[in-house]
């Protein structure tokens, strides 16, 4: 008998990666512009989905994968009653949504008749960071009740943003939340964020975002 | 926390490398994590014991290379480690700073015991 060291230095998420590629792939290919939206439980994530689809549902289709720690689809009944397709996966107590449980998600999504897919992650600010689903985007919904040392606090989860929404700034005359102090966080771990301060009560900041979301989403149609 | 499925990840990594070397067990396991991967060492362990128990894997010793986070300050280029939350920098207050490290986690290396080659 011999000991022998291996060299291997690869990442331990190597395996997820491969299939959050393939997912990528697979909605690059049919056209389909995804975002993986996170936030903490509670954040305002389904009033979120629910009014970008209000807004959209003239002009885009739009799927939703709901993640859930239990089986419960209040949150997928909801996006079906807004007129658009949706499924639930239930991650049987799991944090967060892996590559696998989104390309069952996915299977199960009319992605031929899609131009968007949006998918709600279970609400965390730890875990679904590590996890690439196979979406365009990483999207946080952070919330002005949650405080605003969270970038301090969490700062995994900011390193990976494409895009930042500050929800309910209308609570922002009630809560003690210094918007610079907020901001300031997220400029150390996350130069030049893409950030829209947004209320899903008011609509204000709204239409900022549906904005830039149309252009992105036309954009991406041609260059797929 | 996710440490269940991290664990198992690591395993089916270590093992596919382990097959290719020909091993017929695998002693150790060399993992780096950085401070902010946001993987706790200690469940990774716990969890290991169960995950690998009928494999070659079972019983390898689980070594955890930490490597702190360190900022770099871009008004004043002091370099500086954060324990937990995110600060600015010790030296100017400066808050306009790159990561340099403490985001790893990966296997480095394993190491293996193989027959001993016959000579004939
Ligand atoms: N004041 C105010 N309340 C909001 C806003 N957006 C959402 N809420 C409320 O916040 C609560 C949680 O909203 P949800 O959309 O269910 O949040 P979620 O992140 O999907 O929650 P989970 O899926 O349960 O983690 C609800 O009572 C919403 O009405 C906002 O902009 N302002
Ligand atoms: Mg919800
Ligand atoms: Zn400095």
């Amino acid at each position: 008998m011999s000991a022998i060291r291996v060299p291997v230095v690869e990442k331990i998420f190597s395996t997820n990666d491969k299939i959050a590629n393939q997912n990528r792939q697979n909605l690059t290919n049919k056209k389909v512009l995804a975002i993986n939206l996170m936030a903490s439980p509670g954040a305002g994530k389904t009033s979120f989905i629910l009014a970008t689809i209000k807004r959209l549902q003239n002009q885009f289709r739009i799927g939703v994968i709901e993640g859930d720690t239990a089986p419960v689809t209040i949150d997928a009944d909801k996006i079906i009653s807004a007129g658009m397709p949706a499924v639930q996966i239930n991650t049987g107590g799991d944090c967060h949504l892996d590559a696998s449980m989104m390309g069952d998600g996915l299977a199960s999504l009319p992605l031929d008749e899609l131009d968007l897919v949006i998918v709600e992650n279970v609400g965390n600010l730890i875990c679904p960071a590590a996890w690439d689903l196979g979406t365009h985007f990483n999207l946080l919904v952070a919330s002005v009740p949650e405080g605003d040392d969270k970038p301090y606090k969490y700062p995994n989860i900011y390193r990976g943003l494409e895009i930042l929404i500050i929800n309910k700034v209308d609570l922002q005359p009630y809560v003690e939340f210094k918007m610079d102090y907020f901001r300031q966080g997220v400029e150390m771990l996350n130069p030049g964020l893409i950030t829209f301060p947004v209320s899903c009560r008011t609509d204000e900041g709204m239409d900022a975002w549906i904005d830039w979301l149309s252009k992105k989403i036309i954009e991406f149609k041609k260059n797929a | 926390m996710h440490e269940l499925s991290v664990t198992e990840s690591l395993l089916n990594l270590a093992l596919s490398h382990a097959n290719q070397a020909n091993a017929t067990k695998v002693t150790a396991i060399n993992i780096v994590v950085g401070r902010l991967s946001s993987i706790v060492d200690d469940s990774v362990q716990f969890y290991w014991d169960f995950v690998a128990e009928d494999s070659i894997c079972a019983g390898a010793k689980l070594n955890f290379d930490r490597r702190p986070a360190v900022l770099h300050c871009a008004d004043c280029s002091t370099d500086y480690t954060i324990e937990h939350d995110l600060t600015p920098c010790p030296k100017c207050g400066g808050m306009r700073t790159t990561i340099i490290s403490g985001e790893e986690f990966f296997l480095d290396s394993i190491e293996i015991e193989k027959e001993a080659e016959k000579i004939s």
